[in-house]
């Protein structure tokens, strides 16, 4: 069985599959009707990551993620808009995963349209008014969209990479 | 896909659809108004429901019938704010440029959506 034995060493290259995503969707020029609908390919490594190890993990990737996207690639405004986004989604979907109830593509529909939700909530504070409300269907149901193909496309690799390992303790390595 | 995943997926959908149509029924009632400014200064406020004439300062006649509005007449040697079309929709207006009256249609409801995400 492989096993990617040092965290810094796998969440190195976690952080780097991440920001690949991040860059390969700025590539995809299709527009999909609506300003701020995009596929959300990065999540796919954060919803393999949480299926993998834990929440805390996948917060972390998250996090780091986002900051250096909206450094490379984008701006404050969306530094804040996908903060928001990404830990609503990532705590809603730690919350699916426990209950046990629901498939990864479950989850990541969940989490796609939870992403959507916050970004939203941001936007009325910044914005100032809750018009920006009457958005919510386009962005319900285009996170459930996004979400169920990130969904989809994460449960395939899971069960391809059963063998590889993520998970390891400072305890084990020193055995 | 499990069967749970499916029940979250329609009951998304059902939220999506429950708030669409609100927002289709409670926007057919929303209450227009035109506001007629006079060389940036505000002159009046009329409920487009209600059938009625506005005098504008003896340069200008807004009609307001049926739902919409339209200028009747000018004294202004171009007529093109009474050629214009009648105006019913938020954000609409009659523009007399001589006579610097401006006709804009509001919803009752600001409408000050503005784009500063990317």
């Amino acid at each position: 069985m492989f096993k990617l034995r040092s965290r810094a060493a796998y969440f190195g290259v976690l952080t780097a599959l991440a920001l690949i995503f991040s860059y390969v969707e700025t590539l995809i020029p299709i527009q999909f009707g609506a300003p701020g609908i995009k596929l959300g390919l990065a999540n796919l490594v954060i919803v393999i990551v949480l299926y993998k190890t834990d929440w805390k993990e996948a917060l972390l990737l998250s996090v780091v993620r986002i900051v250096l996207a909206g450094f490379i690639f984008g701006n404050l405004f969306s530094i804040i808009y996908s903060l928001a986004g990404g830990i609503l989604s990532l705590a809603v979907m730690a919350f699916l995963v426990r209950t046990g109830r629901f498939s990864v593509a479950g989850v990541s529909m969940a989490g796609g349209v939870s992403h959507n939700v916050g970004q939203l909530i941001v936007a009325m504070v910044i914005v100032e008014t809750y018009q920006v409300g009457y958005y919510l269907p386009v962005l319900l149901i285009s996170g459930l969209l996004t979400g169920a193909v990130i969904g989809i496309v994460a449960g395939e690799v899971l069960k391809r990479i059963r063998s590889l390992e993520f998970k390891t303790t400072v305890k084990e390595e020193n055995r | 896909m499990k069967k749970n995943d499916l029940i979250l997926a329609a009951a998304i959908i059902l939220i999506a659809a429950a708030i669409l149509a609100f927002q289709f029924f409670s926007q057919s009632d929303g209450e227009h108004r035109v506001e007629v400014t006079v060389d940036g200064e505000s002159f009046g406020t009329y409920d487009l429901s209600e059938d009625q004439t506005v005098e504008i300062n003896d340069t200008n006649r807004l009609i307001i019938e049926g739902g919409e509005a339209r200028m009747e007449w000018a004294d202004c040697p171009d007529q093109v704010c009474v050629n214009h079309r009648a105006v019913e929709r938020d954000g609409e207006s009659i523009i007399c440029l001589p006579n610097k009256v401006v006709v804009s249609v509001e919803s009752s409801e600001a409408n000050e959506l503005d784009g500063i995400a990317q």
